[in-house]
């Protein structure tokens, strides 16, 4: 077992200490909050797509999932905030193992195939339901976070929020990385029969994986929910399941930093170039084409490959 | 990171305003399937704004029109509203362009203490009615009572609707089933569509088999477009849209297939075919003159709406300055403005202030909008 | 029974598309995330040849589908070949970006708004028994036939078809054999363009064009593919009339937003009961 390295986490807790403190217009700790909820979100992808070898295009229906679970149980039903957190993890888990046990048999690019066609079944059912989740024209009137008579209201104790769980998860992360899981997950990935034969339960595995990625999915959806206190069907399309295989693949596939850099990176695209929005897609495109075609392991690998150079 | 941050810093340090100047936000879908609503708003605000400035702005301020597209998302509604609110400090924000798009931020406005005029049909936004939340457009409760009554003055009892999923066509058909209750008209078949469908035949052909006197489409964008070519394949006549294909762009799209259509609309399309006495005829034709002079193509109606938009805007910062609670008390306090949907008569409880006098019954032949019989 | 007419239609389309699929997986066993993205490059070719430019029809569709042809050919040469690791995972996300590399030069060239392209011919409703079928209608669904046809002439009959399906059997072997596999990967490309693009030229002054079009007929063409089961020619084709005929069903059953959802549903349906697809041969698991 290797050792641990808490410098990611430092790190980005460091830079998020940063930003709080310096930053004093609301706009950008908004933005530094979107972010964030992209970097869980194709953390989470990575895990999916480098660690086990599960091609997931489909990641945004549990995204929506997730929103939709809170939104509606917040704005309908008027639940406390932090009650709905569990039930969307449960939901997008039950959801990922019912439709992991059949999709997960199949490999490369059936299973590409079958996770879009989820995700677009969803996305339509999204759209259609609108007697639960207000239709095309989106969900109103979600509440705000408040436990133990702290107020999440306001942009700026949203951010700090946000950073402590995003810093503990990228803690998390690192255990993963170093964990025996791991070991077994990359296994899997590169020689699903010769796993079998080692006698791992890959099916099972990977559906446990597949679902725990989903409801953690889920639960940045309701961050996302009652960030934005207005979700519709759009954020939640095929368009943002690619826009996260782009993040975690530019990012670096395999890589627990991958994710966090590649959405970081993919997600100031929108900010620094809000006047050139045309090029917005030509951006993630490219550099989704040049990373696939030219720097295998994306940014992330690059870079490791770089320091094991110096060393 | 360390990049990003001085970004950020740059940013910041650029954002001091300067006096004897009022900046206002603009949302319009310039792009996107409304964009032949959003696009004439855009130029309309701009083409209104260079001429303000040129005249000495209002009480001396030179305004500052700071505009995004908006694409018709809903998502990038909110956050560029945001942005206008917290990063540019707009005074006020004109548009959005769609229903949906209106209502994502309608609550936003009073949130973040931003006056916000919409440039949407749907009463919606203006029901219940929000201190902050302005529109100018008709609305679709209107529409369809226009389109009722010329149906019921043409003896038409049944009607088949068929609208659009997104909240145009949501709010419509609401809108379009309560005033069949009032006006007496039976709703026999009830359809939708996609805001994307490519193949509408299947509803139109359930909705024949039902054998209304007329067909009402509710929707905006190329789809109501294909509605009107497959309507014509299966040989429906007495087609009706909603005023939010009032557009000549509308009528390419469709094609050979529009002739024929009658829609509710605004005097605007219309404007050289009015009487001279009509009370509208100058503001229209001034405005009609300008634009189609500037741009070099036809009005439509939505340009019109940001035109009002920005007139109410005018009219109400010219007596408040910038205070914001007198500028909306000036806003909901406007009487007798004649603008290019009608005449406006806000009160504190009706913030469209137009009545269905608004619409008349337009028709489309050969490729022209003309007064319908 | 109308909707047997419009669903013929949409069919045929569906069936296009799901024969460039089989091209290139025949071929490469490859799946082509872009190939919807050639049915939106040919409406867009036919409105700026047929409605700019005014070409007579004649001339135009042709070298519209030659264009995309040619497109196709760089395509393979510029995205796939220069994938470095040919991983299933590279190759998939390698076409998700061209086809939005694509997408996007199509907005900034056309632009975000639909276009239309106008009409081939005057337009005529044709009374049939239960329904209506426009002109317009039985062109796509006769030039579409015409089009399988050519292609499977193309295919059984000719040298590159044959050394295509040599490829798909055995590359090494084809090889050995004195074929040009690299040569045959990059016709097949810029064959499935063409027919895409073909598909998109005959649908345009039906559903006009939209730079974003791709995406949806390229999924629901996939759907076809797999309905039909992947690989087989026939198979593709009456995959794809099979969901134009239950899409159009489904829109006089179900509220019509459910439609777009049929061709999901039946991509995860055979994917689960039936991989090889309902005309297919079973395959073997390559390891």
């Amino acid at each position: 077992m290797r050792k641990i390295n808490p410098f990611p986490a430092l790190i980005a807790a460091f830079i998020l200490a940063a930003v709080g403190l310096t930053v004093e217009n609301e706009y950008y700790l908004g933005v530094a909050v979107i972010i964030m909820i992209h970097a869980l979100n194709a953390t989470g992808l990575n895990i999916l797509l480098g660690y086990t070898g599960i091609i997931s295009i489909g990641q945004a229906a549990f995204f929506g999932i997730g929103a939709y679970i809170s939104g509606v149980l917040s704005a309908t039903y008027g639940w406390n905030a932090l009650l709905t957190f569990p039930v969307a993890f449960m939901g997008a888990f039950i959801i990922a193992y019912i439709i992991g046990w059949p999709v997960l048999r199949l490999h490369g690019h059936y299973l590409a195939m079958a996770t879009l066609g989820f995700g677009m079944i969803i996305y339509i059912l999204m759209n259609e339901m609108d007697f639960i989740t207000g239709g095309p024209s989106g969900l109103m009137g979600i509440g705000d976070i408040e436990f133990f008579g702290l107020y999440f209201g306001l942009d700026q104790a949203y951010f700090v929020l946000m950073s402590v769980y995003f810093v503990f998860v990228l803690f998390m992360l690192e255990l993963f990385d170093k964990s025996f899981l791991h070991y077994k997950l990359k296994f899997i990935k590169s020689s699903e029969s010769a796993s079998n034969s080692y006698g791992l339960d890959t099916v099972q595995t990977k559906l446990l994986v597949f679902a725990f990625v989903a409801g953690f999915t889920a639960v940045n959806g309701s961050l996302y929910a009652f960030f934005v206190h207005f979700i519709s069907p759009v954020s939640f399309s095929l368009k943002y399941s690619i826009e996260l295989v782009a993040m975690a693949t530019v990012g670096g596939l395999g890589y627990i930093t991958g994710g966090v850099i590649g959405a970081v990176i993919l997600g100031l695209v929108p900010e620094l170039f809000a006047s050139a929005e045309d090029y917005e897609m030509l951006i993630y495109g490219g550099l989704l084409a040049v990373c696939v075609m030219f720097v295998p392991g994306g940014i992330a690998g690059t870079l490791s490959r770089l320091r094991k150079k110096d060393a | 990171m360390v990049r990003i941050l001085a970004v950020m810093v740059i940013i910041l340090s650029c954002l001091t305003a300067f006096a004897g100047e009022v900046k206002l936000g603009a949302l319009f879908s310039e792009t996107g399937p409304a964009s032949y609503l959003g696009h004439p708003e855009k130029l309309t605000a701009e083409m209104l704004v260079a001429e303000i400035n040129a005249a000495g702005g209002i009480n001396g301020d030179k305004v500052v029109l700071v505009s995004y597209d908006t694409q018709g998302d809903e998502q990038r509604t909110i956050n560029y509203f945001k942005r206008l609110a917290t990063k540019d400090k707009v005074f006020a924000v004109i548009g959005p362009t769609t229903t949906g798009s209106s209502l994502a931020v309608k609550d936003l406005a009073e949130k973040f203490n931003t006056p916000l005029i919409s440039c949407a049909a749907s009463a919606t936004i203006v029901t219940p009615v929000n201190k902050y939340v302005f529109k100018t457009p008709q609305s679709d409760i209107h529409a369809a009572e226009t389109i009722f009554k010329y149906m019921k003055s043409k003896g038409m009892k049944k009607a088949a609707i068929i609208t659009a999923q997104n909240g145009f066509g949501v709010t419509g058909r609401d809108a379009l089933i309560e005033g069949a209750k009032v006006q007496g008209i039976e709703i026999v078949s009830d359809e939708k569509f996609g805001d994307k469908d490519k193949d509408m035949t299947s509803q139109l052909s359930k909705i024949k088999s039902a054998s209304p006197d007329a067909v009402i489409c509710w929707g905006v964008g190329p789809a109501p477009a294909i509605v009107a070519k497959n309507a014509k394949d299966l040989g429906i006549n007495n087609l009706f849209m909603s005023h939010g294909v009032a557009s000549m762009k509308f009528v390419e799209l469709a094609g050979t297939s529009a002739d024929g259509l009658k829609l509710p609309a605004g005097r605007l399309i219309v404007a050289d075919r009015l009487a001279d006495s009509d009370p509208f005829k100058p503001v229209l034709m001034q405005y009609k003159k300008d634009y189609e002079g500037k741009f070099n193509m036809p009005v439509s109606a939505f340009g019109g709406h940001a035109y009002d938009a920005f007139s109410l805007f005018k009219l109400a910062y010219e007596k408040s300055g910038a205070d914001k609670d007198k500028f909306l008390a000036a806003l909901a306090g406007t009487k007798n403005f004649k603008g290019t949907a009608g005449e406006f008569n806000m009160t504190e409880t009706d913030h469209n202030g137009l009545t269905s006098d608004a619409f008349i019954m337009v028709e489309i032949r050969d490729g022209k909008f003309e007064i319908a019989q | 029974m109308q909707f047997l007419y419009s669903g013929l239609t949409g069919g045929s389309i569906y069936a296009l598309v799901a024969l460039g699929y089989n091209i290139i997986y025949n071929t490469t066993g490859l799946i082509n995330f872009a190939q919807g993205e050639f049915v939106m490059l040919g409406g867009m070719l036919i409105y700026t040849l047929f409605a700019v430019f005014g070409m007579p029809f004649i001339i135009a569709f042709p070298l519209a589908v030659v264009t995309a042809l040619i497109v196709g050919l760089l395509f393979e040469r510029v995205f796939i070949n220069l994938v470095r690791v040919k991983s299933d995972i590279n190759l998939i996300t390698v076409t998700i970006a061209a086809s939005i590399l694509l997408r996007d030069f199509a907005m900034h060239i056309w632009g975000r708004d639909t276009v239309t392209v106008g009409e081939f011919m005057p337009v005529k409703s044709i009374e049939l028994p239960g329904g209506v079928i426009s002109n317009q209608s039985i062109m796509v669904i006769a030039v579409g036939a015409c089009i399988a046809f050519i292609l499977h002439l193309f295919l059984k009959r000719s040298k590159y078809g044959r050394a295509m399906r040599a490829c798909f059997d055995d590359m090494t072997a084809a090889g050995i054999c004195g074929i040009n596999a690299v040569m045959v990967r990059v016709m097949s490309f810029g064959v499935a363009a063409a027919v895409g693009a073909a598909a998109g030229v005959l649908i345009s002054p039906i559903t006009f064009v939209t730079y974003d079009d791709g995406l949806m007929i390229g999924l629901k063409g996939f759907a076809a593919a797999i309905l039909g089961g992947l690989g087989s020619f026939w198979g593709a084709v009456a995959g794809g009339i099979l969901l134009g005929l239950l899409e159009s069903f489904a829109a006089t059953i179900m509220p019509s937003g459910y439609k777009d959802a049929i061709a999901f549903v039946v991509i995860l349906l055979i994917l689960f009961v039936k991989p090889a697809g309902l005309f297919g041969k079973r395959m073997a698991k390559r390891v």
